[in-house]
């Protein structure tokens, strides 16, 4: 997710539209992102321990975005 | 004295930074990004576009190619890198400058003839230009706001590690008007504006001169010329 206090301008053109669209008890809409790491067989432990490494070096970028959260879904 | 521009996948001004190059003075070498040596080029340009369609956050693929594990170790060890739009984003994601470099604050791309201010000519990339000069650069992004944490903030203004700044107007919403930073060492500069359209008089910004005439950037390219012919 973008940092909280960082300005989020899709989120912001969203949210516009949403109040045109008269939904007016939305007050803002913050937009993230959702990445997949598909495994040949079940992930371990260790593999996500590594996802999350790979997470916090990789796919996010400290300075701007927040990790929220690196879990294993069937 | 031979300057090397690396093309990534999406790279757009690969060629216009060669034609840079030679304008100045000094002999383009192709870079690819698949490869890892840097043909014993004297500087290298990470020129603009959108590598890898700028998927994940602009430059942050690129920044993991095989030639940057080279340009991060040569770097570090003082090669003059530039870094163009793209290339300034790469420089951020590869850890060689800091902060990072978001959507423009009014979420729209722009392209106009930018004016800038030089803040700091010790660097192998602005030692032609002089303190406080202004200079005319064609800006053209989506993700040209600059931002950093407050203690970063602190130190590139305490350290005097910011290169440029915008003038006249601010165009995308970056902290403190930044347009370009240097590294401590003064051999790495990233900028957001495109100084390798600014090199030929009829190609470049209008000036109050003549139309197209503005070759602010050409000084860039012969900035590390002049550093390397006296190193």
């Amino acid at each position: 997710m973008p940092k909280a206090d960082l300005l989020d301008p899709a989120g912001k053109a969203v949210a516009n539209a949403l109040q045109r669209k008269g939904n007016k008890e939305i007050a803002n809409v913050r937009i993230g992102k959702r990445i997949e790491l598909h495994y040949e067989t079940a992930p371990s432990e260790a593999d996500l321990e590594a996802a999350k490494q790979i997470a916090a070096d990789f796919l996010s970028n400290g300075i701007i975005e927040d990790v929220v959260s690196v879990t294993v879904e069937n | 004295m031979r300057i090397g521009v690396v093309t990534f996948p999406g790279t757009l001004d690969d060629r216009d930074a060669k034609r840079a190059v030679r304008l100045a003075g000094a002999e383009p070498v192709s870079l690819w990004h698949a490869d890892t040596s840097l043909q014993n080029v004297d500087a290298v340009v990470l020129p603009g576009g959108f590598s890898f369609g700028d998927y994940l956050r602009c430059g942050a693929i690129a920044a993991q190619a095989p030639i940057m594990k080279t340009i991060i170790d040569a770097a570090n060890g003082g090669l003059p890198v530039l870094g163009i739009c793209n290339g300034f984003q790469v420089l951020v994601e590869a850890h060689l400058l800091p902060g990072g470099l978001t959507r423009n604050e009014h979420q729209h791309f722009i392209c106009r003839d930018q004016k800038l201010i030089v803040e700091n000519v010790d660097t192998a990339w602005t030692n032609q230009f002089s303190i406080g000069q202004e200079i005319t650069i064609p800006l053209k992004n989506g993700e040209g706001g600059y931002i950093a944490d407050e203690e970063t903030l602190k130190r590139l203004e305490g350290d005097g590690l910011i290169a440029f700044r915008y003038s006249d107007v601010n165009p995308n919403g970056s902290v403190n008007n930044i347009a370009g930073l240097r590294n401590e060492r003064g051999n790495v500069v990233g900028l957001m504006p495109h100084p390798e359209h600014a090199v030929e008089p009829g190609f470049g910004p209008d000036t109050p001169l003549a139309m197209r005439s503005g070759v602010d950037g050409l000084q860039f390219f012969k900035s590390v010329i002049n550093q390397v012919v006296n190193a």
